[in-house]
């Protein structure tokens, strides 16, 4: 049988490229007719470049960065839309095993809470002398770095004055703590695991702790190529979200760690990729510690596209002065998120929607019902500081974090 | 650092490439043409520090390096570098980037340095990284054929010491066997090799 249609995908080794992964050797992608190949990449720029020149239509991607190329931060800058998330949360901050007993000392709690960590770390640094912290985030406009700020910040830690924040790739993050280079990292999974499993390093915090239900990595999707292929699209966002309902039933989990770990895909042991699955993670010598929704593929709208993400990403960009705040920026944010094709394209398979295509980012303190059509729960999505944003309200909340 | 003038040599070129023969190949190409300033980096290891270090006017890196997203970071975000850095994209001609990125390779410039005189750098770039992959595939191709000589050897063995052929007629035989059955006639002689080994593991040849 010849399939329908053809789609080719760039992805970078990470535990949250599952979907995809899924979507291609669990045949939800064959079942959708889509003849699905899938490319490694060891950056995020090389994405980006394959975007630009349509070696990949669509890619596993850093949710802020169809943002970035929509407003012309990057080069070459690719228009792109965001139908759909791959998921939420998944990352950690890792710090050395020296760092970590010392935010001990200060109060950091095993349970890795974000207020506590924050605290221990500031007290750190208000005494500390001499050379500043450094930590490494993947790319500029990543949730990682976004979300390492706002932590730090909210901690009353100076990201920019206060400690050195660079980039680095995640398979070297964990040998530069060894080598002293760093002091800590934020990373995706599996990164954070291996760093404790083989350079001592201790989780200080979790995504999943600094803002619940998070946005992390998306569906990029070449714009030309969704004007000129709405159906491959469609078929695409389908075979996706059946793969997220696999992803997400723990009976296969321990099958999705071992495709994972497949030299094509992540290339690392099982054992490095099944704890973000199951929530149960190491987080320093032998202390295991069960995350609650530390990386969720499929539940609380979990792929929806949220606009108020896009603009929450949007609104960091402009706090850490990588754009300036205009109307016309906002909207461009705003319009790189695409709900209305999500909704479409799943309308066949009656997944339960959000009623809204946006929501007041922190304002879910428990689990809630909601749904137009269906049973749906969302949140809790709080930021750990206990702050809100409301997306229509853009301008005060920038106004708030002016520094 | 280089001045402003049209001389290529006064140009501080570097290249950065995990693969040092690639490197070199550019290399030489890049001092064939008159650029006497040219700087490589095969070692990922401090490099942010070496290229504040260079202060290159042209970077040359291959776009499998896991470092691109570093590098991009200290030229657009931090003041690390002493001159703005951008990636070089000729808007004009998209057919250039996507023949770089078809190759292998990208390039940055720095701001203010005119898209001509760089063009010429990622021309040469671009066809000495495809004169390159086209090595490793011959290279590879060349691999492969010894390798399947090996086995056709061992299976031609086989023959003759099972049923009593010379030399010839076992290749005849088995060239006969792979035109009956529409195959390559290292496939039949793989066959053969696994078959007889299942058999008797002893008599392998």
């Amino acid at each position: 049988m010849t399939s329908t249609h053809q789609i080719t995908a760039g992805f970078l080794p990470l535990l949250d490229s599952a979907l995809l992964v899924a979507a291609k050797e669990k045949g939800f992608a064959a079942e959708q007719e889509i003849e699905l190949t899938l490319v490694r990449e060891r950056s995020w720029a090389t994405i980006r470049d394959r975007l630009a020149v349509s070696h990949v239509d669509v890619a596993h991607i850093l949710a802020p960065m169809p943002i970035a190329c929509n407003l012309g931060l990057t080069a070459p800058a690719p228009r792109m839309i965001v139908p759909m998330a791959l998921g939420l949360g998944g990352n950690a901050v890792t710090v050395s095993a020296d760092l970590w007993s010392e935010m001990a000392e200060c109060g950091a709690s095993p349970d890795l809470d974000a207020r506590a960590s924050g605290l221990a770390l500031r007290q750190i640094i208000n005494r500390r002398k001499g050379e500043r912290l450094r930590f490494s985030v993947v790319h500029p406009y990543s949730g990682h770095n976004y979300e390492l700020r706002y932590w730090l910040s909210a901690s009353g830690i100076d990201p920019d004055e206060d400690v050195e924040i660079g980039i680095l790739p995640p398979p070297d993050m964990a040998d530069a703590l060894t080598a002293g280079l760093i002091d800590g990292y934020c990373a995706g999974e599996p990164w954070n695991t291996l760093g404790v499993l083989h350079n001592h390093a201790h989780l200080a915090t979790v995504k999943a702790a600094i803002w619940k239900s998070s946005p992390e990595k998306v569906l990029g999707v070449n714009s030309r190529w969704a004007d000129g292929h709405p159906e491959a699209l469609a078929a695409l966002l389908q075979a996706l979200y059946t793969a997220s309902l696999w992803c997400a039933d723990n009976r296969n989990h321990e099958e999705l760690a071992n495709l994972l770990a497949k030299p094509a895909y992540v290339d690392r042991p099982p054992e490095s990729l099944l704890p973000a699955l199951t929530g149960l993670l190491r987080i320093g010598g032998r202390e295991m510690l069960s995350i609650k929704d530390f990386f969720v593929p499929n539940a609380k709208a979990a792929t929806f596209p949220w606009k108020s993400h896009a603009l929450w990403f949007y609104t960091q960009m402009v706090r850490w002065g990588h754009i300036r705040h205009t109307a016309e920026h906002q909207q461009i944010a705003n319009d790189t998120y695409r709900p209305d094709i999500y909704r479409s394209a799943l309308k066949a398979l009656d997944v339960a929607m959000p009623a809204a295509s946006s929501k007041v980012e922190g304002a879910l303190r428990v689990a809630t019902p909601v749904g137009s059509s269906g049973a749906l729960t969302l949140g809790p999505d709080g930021f750990f500081d206990g702050g809100l944003f409301d997306p229509a309200d853009v301008d005060s909340y920038i106004a708030s974090q002016a520094r | 650092m280089a001045n402003r003038s049209s001389k290529p040599g006064d140009l501080n070129v570097l290249v950065i490439d995990e693969n040092s023969i690639r490197a070199s190949i550019i290399e030489v190409g890049l001092r064939e043409a008159g650029y006497d300033n040219v700087t490589i980096i095969d070692d990922m290891n401090g490099l942010a520090r070496r290229i504040m270090e260079i202060n290159p006017d042209v970077i040359v890196i291959d776009i499998e390096n896991p470092n691109r997203d570093m590098l991009e970071s200290i030229f657009q975000i931090s003041r690390a570098v002493k001159r703005p850095i951008a990636m070089f994209v000729d808007k004009s001609d998209e057919a250039s980037i996507e023949a770089a990125v078809e190759a292998g390779v990208s390039a940055y410039i720095v701001d203010g340095l005119k898209q001509e005189r760089v063009r010429p750098i990622l021309k040469m770039a671009i066809s000495r990284f495809n004169a390159f992959s086209r090595l490793n595939r011959e290279l590879e191709e060349t691999r492969g054929e010894l390798e399947n000589r090996k086995l056709i050897d061992r299976a031609k063995g086989l023959l003759m010491r099972s049923r009593g052929l010379t030399e010839d007629e076992a290749y005849a035989l088995m060239r006969r066997t792979a035109m009956n059955q529409n195959r390559k006639i290292v496939e039949i002689a793989q066959s053969l090799i696994t078959a007889a080994s299942l058999l008797d593991p002893g008599t392998d040849a």
